[in-house]
């Protein structure tokens, strides 16, 4: 089959799928996950197919796999959906197929399929102590409508698409969020999510209408690829000193902002951890801050337009690469108090994430690229990683019936022995992420930011990510000494055990990734290594763009600072947590005092913004909106209308209405009853009286023709 | 030979009893018989009228017969509805056969 029409179908089995489950199949658990899961595969095999067809591909970049129609005609010219597969949008569907594939698969074991319902269970709530999750069907629908948001994303050839497969991802993120929808913490990440990332999609879609009405098309090829519509976008001013390019760039970065939580609307993404695990994974790995990543990859020749590599960065740029830097440094610190598993994780994708958006700020697009895909998979990998831990700790809970919070990573210790294939994949995963030099897939992409921006003189970016990688080196070795290193520190971290193959094999296949990822960008100048493997990322991932990136010297100063930090980080982390006793405090509280105080409670930014954001607005809707705007003003202004026309009304009743209409009409009807009452007094009914008028009229008329007229 | 207006006064005064019997007779065969004299009335009229003016047209003659079959016909289906109402009613009396009466 032709390519294009390959790419068309990818996203369509798991649409199918959730259709079906939705509509047929969701009484029965096993059908369900055969059908979201089936979907998946084919969807994963067309994406593979089609990866392989891109990458054999001679010049991609000026030829990619392309297939447009018109969809929604409107006025002279037409709104058309099409597919696209250019060097980018192949590397981000190869990573997609791969991470979606994993947690489906990943999430038959994660709910317990196979186990009995426990009786107590209820829908809406998270099975206690290994029962089947109640709602286990409805999950699957909702996974794979979310997968077919993500891959109708990637595959789109333009941003109108991309918006539609953006929004899908919204509402399914807000549904899987809000899964155990019983937990009020869930019912409030649901909403806070959903409304933080409405933030960024606002300005997202007016930057997507400017965008139409200066260009008349929302087609990456006809904007981005086009030298002429990018100069003509770059000196056209618009306002605020701003070029067209400029204020559209940062409009549609501002939908990067919220839906890849970027400060400031990164609140959202550690709440939604209140969803299952399989969730988070889907919604901080592979998929939906992805493509806000991915958005901003795509828009880079719209930022940088008018941009020479190695000159002065664009204003946009310079947002860009503020934000991504500092939402970095920013995350990674609140990153370092926090307890719960999946939260420190959370943050650490934010601050990741910051580093990829840095990274396209300082006009370092392969490395963001490549940081974008091995982050996908060793984030997932410990996402999963962490459900692995969970669900053991859940059943070490259940065995002893202990009552400790079983993501608290303060209650774990010991679980290398009891969860071995759990601990060696989420060791990989968290050097990975840690950047632990060579043979990790994250030190590799790191490294290439490092020297980017370095090499370009980025200092301040260059430090504050230098620093950020210090604190992420250092809050995942904590995580891992505290969760599997050591002793036990309660019950049921004792009794915990190794989860089922359907859970560890995914994340047995996402760690091979986590290693092997970084093999496809190692730079040609490395020492001692270098070349032996060709550079494909920058060779391949480079070509999207109208100019292909120059490769970046090499410099040992980067290089040294990335493993400088990295080990530094680790052995920190190591050292400080290597003796963490059962109860005992966080060593850190006591080394930072109120610093540490802060940073837990995240720069009290969930305060500020419910005193600043969340009270001012329900104050405007309770006191201004419904007592003032709505009960005072729209409802005087009602009754004042009703009061005038209810008078208006009686008046017209009393003085028109009345006397004069009915007047007319009772005359009328009044006036021939009594001429009918009046004249019935001569209707007898007698003949002979009838006749003795009759002659009478006739004598008359007799006597008038025969005396009075001759 | 008897001048044409004695006929007519005779004429004339048999259709005024006709039509005070008409009138005034409580009985309804009473009024019938009434109008039996009014129609004779008329036909002596035309009966006279035609011997004294036109002696050589036979139309005068034809009209009476013409009159004679009608009042005939009128006498037989006026004694049926009086027997018909009196089977119902009881009475020949008009006064109290008002159902015309509003």
């Amino acid at each position: 089959m032709r390519p294009e029409i390959l790419t068309l179908l990818i996203p369509l089995p798991p649409l199918l799928a959730f259709g079906l489950i939705v509509l047929f199949t969701n009484r029965s658990n096993r059908l369900s996950h055969s059908v979201a899961i089936g979907a998946m595969l084919l969807s994963w095999g067309m994406a593979m197919a089609v990866f392989i067809a891109a990458v054999t591909a001679p010049h991609l970049g000026e030829h990619p796999i392309e297939l447009s129609f018109p969809w929604l005609p409107t006025g002279a010219t037409a709104l058309s959906i099409g597919v696209l597969i250019d060097p980018l949008s192949a590397a981000t569907l190869f990573f997609v197929a791969w991470t979606c594939l994993a947690i489906f698969v990943y999430s038959v074991g994660y709910h317990n399929y196979g186990q009995p319902r426990e009786a107590h269970d209820r829908a809406g709530l998270p099975p206690h102590g290994g029962g089947l999750e109640p709602m286990y069907a409805r999950f699957f629908a909702f996974i794979s409508l979310f997968a077919f948001g993500m891959l109708t994303l990637v595959v789109s050839d333009n941003l109108l698409l991309l918006f539609v497969g953006w929004e899908i991802m919204g509402l399914c993120s807000y549904l899987l969020i809000g899964f155990w929808f019983g937990k009020d913490s869930a019912k409030k990440a649901m909403v806070k999510a959903f409304m933080t990332t409405r933030i960024g999609d606002v300005f997202m879609l007016l930057g997507l209408a400017y965008l139409y009405s200066a260009t008349g098309t929302l087609n990456y090829r006809a904007i981005l690829a086009n030298e002429e519509v990018l100069h003509h976008l770059a000196t056209t001013p618009a306002f605020l000193g701003l070029s067209i390019a400029g204020a559209c760039g940062i409009l549609l970065f501002m939908g990067t902002v919220g839906k890849s939580a970027q400060f400031p609307l990164h609140v959202w993404l550690p709440d939604a951890m209140e969803g299952p695990t399989p969730v988070s994974a889907m919604i901080h790995a592979a998929t939906m801050v992805s493509a806000g990543v991915y958005l901003t990859l795509r828009m880079f020749p719209l930022l940088s337009a008018g941009w020479e590599e190695g000159g002065a960065l664009t204003t946009p740029m310079l947002v860009v690469s503020a934000v991504g830097a500092f939402t970095a440094l920013f995350a990674a610190t609140i990153a370092v108090a926090q307890n719960d598993i999946k939260r420190v994780l959370a943050y650490s994708t934010i601050s990741q994430l910051g580093y990829m958006v840095a990274a396209v700020g300082i006009g370092a697009f392969v490395a963001a690229a490549f940081h974008l895909i091995t982050h996908a998979f060793f984030k997932a990998l410990l996402f999963l990683g962490s459900g692995s831990v969970i669900h053991g700790m859940e059943h070490g809970e259940h065995e002893t019936h202990a009552h400790t919070d079983p993501q608290d990573m303060l209650n774990m210790g010991g679980l290398r022995s009891k969860m071995p294939a759990t601990f060696w994949t989420f060791l990989i995963g968290g050097l990975a992420l840690a950047g632990f030099p060579l043979i990790t897939a994250g030190f590799w992409s790191k490294d290439e930011i490092f020297a980017d921006a370095f090499a370009n003189g980025r200092l301040l970016v260059f430090g504050t990510l230098a620093l950020a990688a210090l604190l992420t080196a250092f809050y995942t070795m904590r995580q891992i000494t505290l969760t599997f290193l050591g002793q036990p520190r309660t019950q049921a971290a004792g009794h915990a055990h190794e989860s089922k193959w359907t859970m560890t094999l995914p994340l047995i296949v996402l760690a091979v990734f986590a290693v092997a990822a970084g093999w496809a960008g190692i730079p040609e100048d490395f020492p001692l290594i270098g070349g032996l493997l060709p550079n494909w990322m920058h060779d391949f991932v480079g070509g999207t763009l109208l100019e292909h990136p120059h490769p970046v010297a090499f410099s040992p100063i980067p290089l040294l600072t990335s493993i400088g930090v990295s080990l530094l980080g680790l052995l920190g982390g190591w050292l400080v947590y290597r003796n963490a006793k059962a109860g005992a405090p966080d060593p850190l509280i006591r080394a930072l005092g109120p610093v540490h105080t802060l940073l837990k409670r995240k720069y009290y930014f969930d305060e500020l913004y419910e005193r600043f954001v969340v009270a001012p607005a329900y104050w405007l809707a309770e006191t201004f909106t419904y007592k003032f705007l709505d009960g005072k003003v729209i409802d005087g202004v009602l009754h004042t209308i009703a009061l005038v026309a209810g008078s208006v009304g009686t008046y017209l009743r009393r003085y028109i209405d009345l006397p004069v209409v009915n007047g007319a009409g009772d005359l009328v009807g009044e006036s021939i009853k009594r001429a009918g009452r009046g004249g019935r007094v001569i209707q007898t009914g007698r003949v002979q009286g009838y006749l003795v008028v009759g002659v009478a009229f006739v004598a008359l008329l007799l006597s008038y023709v025969l005396l009075v007229r001759p | 030979m008897i001048p044409l207006s004695w006929y007519l006064i005779l004429s004339a005064l048999l259709f005024c009893v006709g039509a005070f019997g008409v009138l005034a007779r409580r009985n309804a065969v009473g009024i019938l018989m009434g109008i039996e004299l009014m129609l004779n009335a008329v036909n002596l009229n035309l009966v006279a009228f035609w011997r004294y003016l036109t002696p050589g047209l036979i139309a005068g003659q034809v009209f009476t017969l013409i009159v004679f079959a009608v009042a005939a016909s009128e006498a037989s289906v006026g004694l049926a509805l009086i027997i018909s109402i009196y089977r119902r009613r009881s009475t020949v009396v008009v006064d109290e056969i008002n159902l015309m009466k509003w």
